[in-house]
């Protein structure tokens, strides 16, 4: 099942890598993203520093978003879940190699974000480990929980529009404790980090297991 | 007197009744209506002022019993879902659906009437770190996100297979969120289940146990009312508005037949005799 | 009474807002029930 899985994720990510959208297109709207925040909010760098966790975060949420909209398009182009589907392919193992795709397309993005942060908003990395650590699991929870509602905006003539209005409000949890994870990172914090590391990881391993079981049930076209 | 009392009195005649009202909800309509005065009477005049918030938990008399029950619909919107996954029974969709569309009323009124009541007793509108507040802010917007997508014309059973993971998803999120933040961060203004604990003096239980009654009933009626509704819409939706063909009635047979589990003959001669 | 507004406020929109859905969902089952065919109206069942 994870030789297949990796095919799946292979496959994507050589899509994403032959189209470069990913690099060309949502990453700038990344860091414009934090240039926004920037302008909007004015402030000085004690404010910037305070809220940079919430807004690191809350810009990966949108991007996200975008990034699961984007593969739910590449799919529903040319149908290649219902090939998927016809070529016998455990449903779990397609929802881990599509969640760990995506999970490697967010994970750059977020490297990108992370530096512009920290340039940015005069952020300093008190807990680097804690920081990377949170980054990886909770885009892990990310990933999956996106995953599975991207089969969602395909087909049925759903519009694009309802993908976050469905996937954020499952992802506040995440974004929580995320930002708690991170606010302890950067030292403006008093929160234990790595308790709410923990959370996430349970949130994490809560979303793969539901993805991989309710993967194939949404699969079903008829 | 409360919006809430029986509809207009209509003809009873077979071929002239058009509405979703049966003896039941009629039976539940009177109870409301003598309920919602009756719980008013006490929840105001009757049951004795708090020693903290004086007439303030007057309002946990109505806001208490609407949370309690937007826990069952979403409860049952899951397991309708289920059960619908389970046995492909349209009867269990529709009543997921329904239980979802009040549950989503009686969540949004949840978070308007505590956020009333937390205005004289904390002293604000909101608290962000309260975790009881911010996930049932969360589980309005899943459910507000699972009626969205219900609305979406397509195939009922695709639809209705997709919307059962939904709500399952949406509604085990909520148990699963609220106790493992709790435990991971001790932080909250919200009073603790004093029921539980029975700090309560009789007259105050009373008419909150009255609250719910009255509440669980106005729940029920609304239930069946948008249930049968949310067949209708169906109906339509796949078999297109009446000038009802023949050829429809008997596809319909054959669905209904297989929704119901049993023949159609006996089931139309069993429901005329309600 | 302390806070009569608040419950006013609270009691009012919490009924209220019950009984103007109640209102809406009766209204649209009659005007549905005028396009769907008695037989296929029927829905209540104990069982599935």
């Amino acid at each position: 099942m994870l030789r297949d899985a990796l095919l799946v994720a292979a496959k994507d990510l050589r899509v994403e890598w032959r189209s470069r959208v990913l690099i060309n297109q949502v990453a700038p709207f990344t860091l414009l993203i934090v240039v926004l925040f920037g302008f909007a909010l004015d402030a000085d760098t004690a404010t910037l520093r305070d809220t940079a966790p919430g807004l690191f975060w809350v810009a990966v949420m949108l991007v996200a978003v975008l990034a699961v909209q984007r593969g739910a398009a590449i799919e529903a182009a040319d149908d290649t879940q219902q090939r998927m589907l016809l070529s016998d392919l455990d449903p779990a193992a397609v929802f881990l190699g599509k969640a760990a795709g995506l999970f490697v397309q967010l994970l750059v993005l977020e490297v990108m974000l992370t530096a512009a942060v920290v340039v940015l908003f005069d952020v300093s990395v008190g807990e680097p480990l804690l920081m990377v650590a949170s980054s990886v699991v909770a885009t892990i929870a990310i990933a999956s929980a996106g995953t599975l509602y991207g089969v969602l905006a395909v087909g049925l003539g759903v519009r694009e529009t309802l993908l976050p209005i469905l996937l954020l409000p499952v992802l506040a949890p995440v974004l929580i404790s995320a930002t708690r994870t991170f606010g302890d990172a950067f030292d403006r914090v008093d929160a234990d980090g790595w308790a709410w590391l923990g959370l996430l990881g349970t949130f994490a391993v809560i979303y793969v297991m539901i993805g991989m079981l309710a993967y194939g049930v949404l699969l079903e076209e008829s | 007197m409360s919006a809430t009392a029986a509809p207009a009195p209509e003809t009873d005649s077979p071929t002239i009744v058009t509405g979703t009202s049966s003896r039941g909800t009629r039976a539940l309509a009177f109870i409301i209506a003598v309920g919602v005065p009756t719980l008013l009477a006490f929840a105001f005049f009757i049951s004795p002022e708090d020693d903290v918030q004086r007439d303030a938990v007057r309002l946990l008399y109505i806001h208490v019993p609407i949370a309690i029950m937007t826990y069952v619909a979403f409860s049952l919107t899951a397991f309708g879902g289920i059960m619908f996954l389970y046995k492909g029974s349209r009867w269990w969709d529709t009543t997921a659906y329904a239980a979802g569309e009040i549950g989503v009323v009686l969540c949004g009124l949840t978070l308007i009437t505590g956020s009333i009541w937390g205005r004289p007793t904390w002293g604000t509108w909101w608290e962000w770190s309260d975790v009881r507040l911010v996930t049932s802010l969360m589980l309005f917007l899943v459910f507000v996100g699972y009626l969205a997508f219900r609305r979406i014309p397509g195939d009922p059973t695709v639809r209705a297979r997709r919307a059962a993971v939904l709500g399952l998803i949406g509604a085990m999120q909520i148990p699963i969120v609220r106790f493992s933040v709790e435990w991971w961060e001790n932080n909250t203004l919200h009073q603790s289940s004093s029921v539980l604990y029975g700090k309560l003096e009789n007259m105050t239980l009373f008419t909150w146990f009255l609250g719910q009654i009255v509440v669980g009933a106005i729940f029920l009626y609304l239930l069946i009312h948008r249930f049968r509704v949310a067949w209708m819409e169906e109906e339509i939706e796949t078999h297109g508005l009446v000038g009802a063909l023949e050829e429809r009635r008997a596809e319909a047979l054959v669905g209904v037949e297989q929704a119901v589990g049993g023949t159609v003959e006996g089931r139309i001669s069993a429901v005329k005799d309600v | 009474m302390t806070d009569l507004g608040y419950l006013i406020a609270g009691w009012s929109v919490g009924l209220g807002t019950l009984g103007l859905y109640g209102w809406s969902v009766v209204r649209r089952g009659r005007n549905l029930g005028q396009h769907v065919s008695p037989e296929r109206r029927r829905w209540m069942t104990t069982d599935d």
